[in-house]
C-alpha cells in the first residue's frame, strides 16, 4: 500500500494554493485587492496627514505660493491699455470706467465685467477687448454717431439713430448741423423722426424741427409758426402728400397756419388771419354777385 | 435509484445556473489524460444577429476561453482508483484552464469512460388523459417504462427517450401537441457502477467545484465526431482511449447502445514496455513516434534506438526494428478491435441501415489503424476528428479531444433525459403538498 501522504506531483497546486488562486480569480476579490485596498490605504494616509490643521495650512500656503509664482510671471502680466476707435474724450471716459490699475496678471483679469462697464458708456455702441502679446490690453470700440438733437426737460441731448443717448450739449448752436426734435417720448420714435426729416427735405430750409405730441404723433414745425399735423399711423405717407401738394400748389408758401392731416381721409387747412379776411371778402363778393 | 434521479435533477439546475452565469468548465477524466475546457456562453442571439451565423449544432452559442490537458493520475480503466492523486490532477488542470480563461469557474460538467456501462432498451406507454399530448403525458409515458433489473450497486447514467409513437405512427421526435389516444415511448437506459460515479462526484466536490452534469464519454465523443448523416442513418463511434475503448451506436440522432471494452492505448504501451524491457514513459514515446500497425519491407530496415539510463553500454544502445514494434502492437490492437466487434455484434449493429464505423480517441492516431480496423470491423470505417468549435486551441483539436469537444456540445444542447420531465403526480408521496397543488390545478 502506498503511503497516504506523498510528495506532490510536479506542478500540482496544494489545496490552499488552489483555493487562493480561485479566490484571486473572483472579480470582487480581485478588483477589491487591486484597486480598493490601495485606494483605502492612500486615503487613510491622506486623511491622517490632513487631520492636523497645521499640515493643512502648510499645504494651502504652498499651493497659493505656487499659483502666485506662476500667475506673476512677466509673460502673463498686462501692463498697458490701448483704445482703438474712440475719440480722445471718450477714450478718457473709457479709461476711468475700466478702473484697472496696471500691471495686472491676465489670470486675475476678468474681461467680461470690464467689457460690460465699457459698453455701459452712452457713447459706445460696441466694445471688444483683447489681450495682445506684450502685455497690452486692447479695447476696440465702436462709438455711437449723434444723428439728432432732442430737447427735453433735462436739456439738449444728442441721440443716435436708434434713439440711444450719446451725449449732451448746452446750446442748440453747438450742433447746428443736426435736426431738432422736441417733446416727451420723442426719443423712442427717433427712427420715424429721421424718416420724416428725410421726407421733409424739400422744405429743409424752413424746417424748425419735429414736435412729439402726446407721446403718439408728430408735428412738423416750419418757420412763421406753420405746422403740419401728422397722424399717428402713416405719418410718412401723409407728409409726402403734403410735400407733393406743396410742390404742385405752393401750399406751404401761402398764408396757412396749419395743415391738419390727423384724419387722413379729411385733410384740413387752417388759414392765417389775412387769408381768412380775404377769403371772407371773396365769399361775400361771390354771394353778392349771385344775389345781386 | 431515486437518489441519483434527484441528483440528476439537481445537476440540471446547476447547469441552468452555470448558463446564467455564462461560464462552465468541461472535464474529461480519462485514463491517460485529463482535459479541461472553459466555455463562455454569451447567448446565441447576439451572434446570430450580427454575423448571420446559424445555430451550427449549438456551437455558435459558446466559445472556448480556456483549455488545459494534463497527464492523468490515479485513474485506471476510466475509473478513479487513487482519490488523492486524481483530485490533485483535477485541481491542476482546472487551475491551468482557469488561468488561461482568466476567470473563475464554479460549475463543471464531467465525463468518464469506465464503470462498465450497460445499455437497456425500455418501452412504455400510456392512454392519453385528453386528446392532445401534453408534457405530463410524456412524463407519465416515461414513468410507465418498466425498470429492468440493473443489478446491485448500479446507477442510471443516461435515460433518454429515443422514439415516441402515437397510436400507429412511430418515429416521432416530439409528440407534444399532437392528437391521439395512446402514447408509447422507447427509452434507452445506460447504467454504470454507482461507486465510480460517487467517487467522481466526491472528487470534484473536493476541488470546490459544482457538478453540473455527467456523461458517458463514448456517448459524447459520438456526439462530436459523427457527422449529422451518420448520426441519422446509424453509425458506431469507437473511442479508443487510454484505459478503455468506448463503443456507442447512434441512429436517428439518438444513442441507442453504449458499451466499453476495458482495453486501450495503455495496454499497447505496456506490451511494448514488457517486450522491450523499457520504462513505461520510454515505451509511450516509442509508440507515439514510431508506432504503426501495417509492416512493410522498409520497416525491417528502420531501426529505432530504445535508449536507457542504466550505464550499461550494451543495454543502453539496444535497437529494435520498426517491424518488430509493429509485431508487438498489432496483436493487442486486433484484440481490442475484435472485442469491439463482439460488442457490436451483440448489439445487432449489422441490422442498421448505415453501418458506418468511426474511430476516434487518442488510440486512433496509430498509423495504419484504419487498414486493420476495416479488416476486422467491415468496410465502412473512417477515422474521425471532433467537430471544430470556436476558440479551441490547435493543440486540442485532435482525435484525443473528441470526448471533451463532445462534452462541450452536450453542455450547450443536452439531450432530453427522463429527469427533464416533471414527475407524474401519482408518483409523489401521498402527503406531498405538491400533489395537492397538482390535484387542485388539474380539477379547476
Amino acid at each position: 500500500m502506498q503511503p497516504l501522504k506523498r510528495k506532490h506531483a510536479p506542478g500540482a497546486p496544494s489545496r490552499w494554493a488552489y483555493r487562493a488562486e480561485r479566490l484571486w480569480l473572483t472579480p470582487v476579490v480581485r478588483n477589491g485587492l487591486r484597486f480598493g485596498v490601495p485606494v483605502l490605504v492612500l486615503g487613510g494616509l491622506a486623511a491622517f496627514y490632513l487631520g492636523d490643521p497645521a499640515n493643512r495650512a502648510v499645504l494651502l500656503n504652498a499651493g497659493l505660493e505656487l499659483r502666485r509664482s506662476i500667475v506673476e510671471r512677466p509673460e502673463f502680466m498686462v501692463s498697458s491699455v490701448s483704445i482703438v476707435g474712440a475719440s480722445p474724450e471718450v477714450a478718457e471716459d473709457i479709461g476711468d470706467v475700466m478702473g484697472l490699475d496696471f500691471p495686472v496678471s491676465s489670470f486675475d483679469l476678468d474681461l467680461d465685467p470690464v467689457r460690460q462697464a465699457v459698453t455701459g458708456l452712452d457713447a459706445i455702441a460696441r466694445a471688444d477687448l483683447f489681450i495682445r502679446p506684450g502685455g497690452v490690453l486692447e479695447v476696440r470700440v465702436v462709438e455711437r454717431t449723434p444723428r439728432i438733437l432732442w430737447r427735453s426737460e433735462n436739456g439738449l441731448e444728442l441721440l443716435d439713430r436708434e434713439g440711444h443717448r450719446v451725449g449732451a450739449v448746452t446750446r442748440r448752436g453747438a450742433r447746428a448741423d443736426l435736426p431738432l426734435i422736441v417733446g416727451q417720448g420723442a426719443e423712442v420714435a427717433v427712427p420715424e423722426a429721421l424718416a420724416l426729416l428725410a421726407a421733409a427735405r424739400p422744405v429743409e430750409a424752413r424746417l424748425r424741427g419735429l414736435v412729439r405730441m402726446g407721446e403718439r404723433r408728430w408735428d412738423v414745425v416750419l418757420d412763421r409758426g406753420q405746422r403740419i399735423l401728422l397722424p399717428e399711423e402713416g405719418a410718412l405717407a401723409a407728409l409726402e402728400r403734403v410735400m407733393a401738394l406743396d410742390q404742385a400748389e405752393d401750399l406751404l408758401s401761402r398764408d396757412v397756419v396749419a395743415v391738419d392731416l390727423r384724419i387722413p381721409a379729411r385733410p384740413t387747412l387752417r388759414m392765417g388771419p389775412n387769408a381768412q379776411k380775404i377769403f371772407q371778402e371773396i365769399k361775400a363778393m361771390e354771394l353778392g354777385a349771385t344775389s345781386g | 435509484m431515486s437518489n441519483l434521479y434527484q441528483s440528476q435533477r439537481a445537476m440540471r439546475r446547476m447547469r441552468k445556473q452555470a448558463m446564467d452565469r455564462g461560464v462552465v468548465a468541461i472535464l474529461d477524466v480519462g485514463t491517460s489524460k485529463l482535459a479541461c475546457l472553459v466555455l463562455r456562453f454569451d447567448g446565441s442571439d447576439r451572434l446570430r444577429d450580427s454575423e448571420g451565423v446559424g445555430p451550427l449544432a449549438g456551437q455558435s452559442s459558446f466559445r472556448v476561453i480556456g483549455a488545459a490537458a494534463l497527464r492523468s493520475r490515479g485513474v485506471r480503466f476510466g475509473e478513479i482508483t487513487a482519490m488523492q492523486e486524481t483530485e490533485r490532477a483535477i485541481r491542476t488542470v482546472v487551475q491551468r484552464a482557469q488561468k488561461m480563461a482568466r476567470q473563475r469557474v464554479d460549475h463543471v460538467i464531467a465525463c468518464f469512460a469506465g464503470a462498465r456501462p450497460r445499455s437497456y432498451g425500455l418501452e412504455g406507454g400510456v392512454d392519453l388523459s385528453g386528446h392532445v399530448v401534453k408534457e405530463e403525458d410524456v412524463a407519465s409515458a416515461l414513468a410507465s417504462c418498466e425498470m429492468p433489473d440493473i443489478g446491485p450497486g448500479r446507477e442510471v447514467l443516461h435515460a433518454q427517450p429515443v422514439n415516441f409513437a402515437l397510436d400507429h405512427r412511430t418515429g416521432l421526435s416530439d409528440p407534444r401537441g399532437q392528437i391521439g389516444k395512446r402514447l408509447s415511448v422507447d427509452m434507452h437506459l445506460l447504467t454504470v457502477e454507482g461507486s465510480v460515479i460517487e467517487n467522481l462526484i466526491y472528487c470534484i466536490k473536493r476541488c470546490d467545484l459544482e457538478l453540473a452534469g455527467i456523461a458517458n464519454s463514448a456517448y459524447v465523443s459520438g456526439v462530436s465526431s459523427l457527422v449529422e448523416d451518420e448520426q441519422e442513418l446509424g453509425a458506431a463511434c469507437i473511442d479508443m482511449g487510454g484505459g478503455t475503448t468506448g463503443v456507442s451506436v447512434f441512429i436517428k440522432k439518438h444513442m441507442i447502445y453504449a458499451d466499453s471494452v476495458r482495453m486501450g492505448g495503455r495496454h499497447v504501451t505496456s506490451d511494448i514496455c514488457q517486450c522491450l524491457q523499457v520504462p513505461f514513459d520510454t515505451a509511450e514515446r516509442i509508440k507515439t513516434f514510431n508506432g504503426g500497425l501495417v509492416a512493410t519491407g522498409m520497416d525491417d530496415r528502420e531501426m529505432i534506438a530504445i535508449g536507457g539510463e542504466t550505464g550499461d553500454y550494451e543495454h543502453d544502445r539496444r535497437t529494435v526494428s520498426r517491424a518488430e514494434l509493429i509485431g508487438i502492437m498489432r496483436p493487442r490492437v486486433e484484440e481490442i478491435l475484435e472485442d469491439v466487434r463482439a460488442r457490436l455484434d451483440a448489439a445487432g449493429f449489422e441490422y442498421l441501415p448505415g453501418r458506418k464505423i468511426v474511430l476516434t480517441g487518442g488510440g486512433s492516431l496509430i498509423p495504419g489503424l484504419d487498414a486493420v480496423a476495416s479488416r476486422i470491423l467491415g468496410q465502412h470505417v473512417r477515422l474521425g476528428r471532433p467537430l471544430r468549435v470556436q476558440g479551441l486551441p490547435q493543440s486540442a483539436t485532435g482525435a484525443a479531444f473528441s470526448s471533451a469537444v463532445g462534452l462541450c456540445l452536450f453542455a450547450a444542447h443536452p439531450q432530453d433525459e427522463w429527469w427533464d420531465f416533471a414527475v407524474p403526480s401519482e408518483r409523489y408521496p401521498a402527503t406531498s403538498l405538491r400533489r395537492a397543488v397538482r390535484w387542485f390545478r388539474d380539477n379547476w
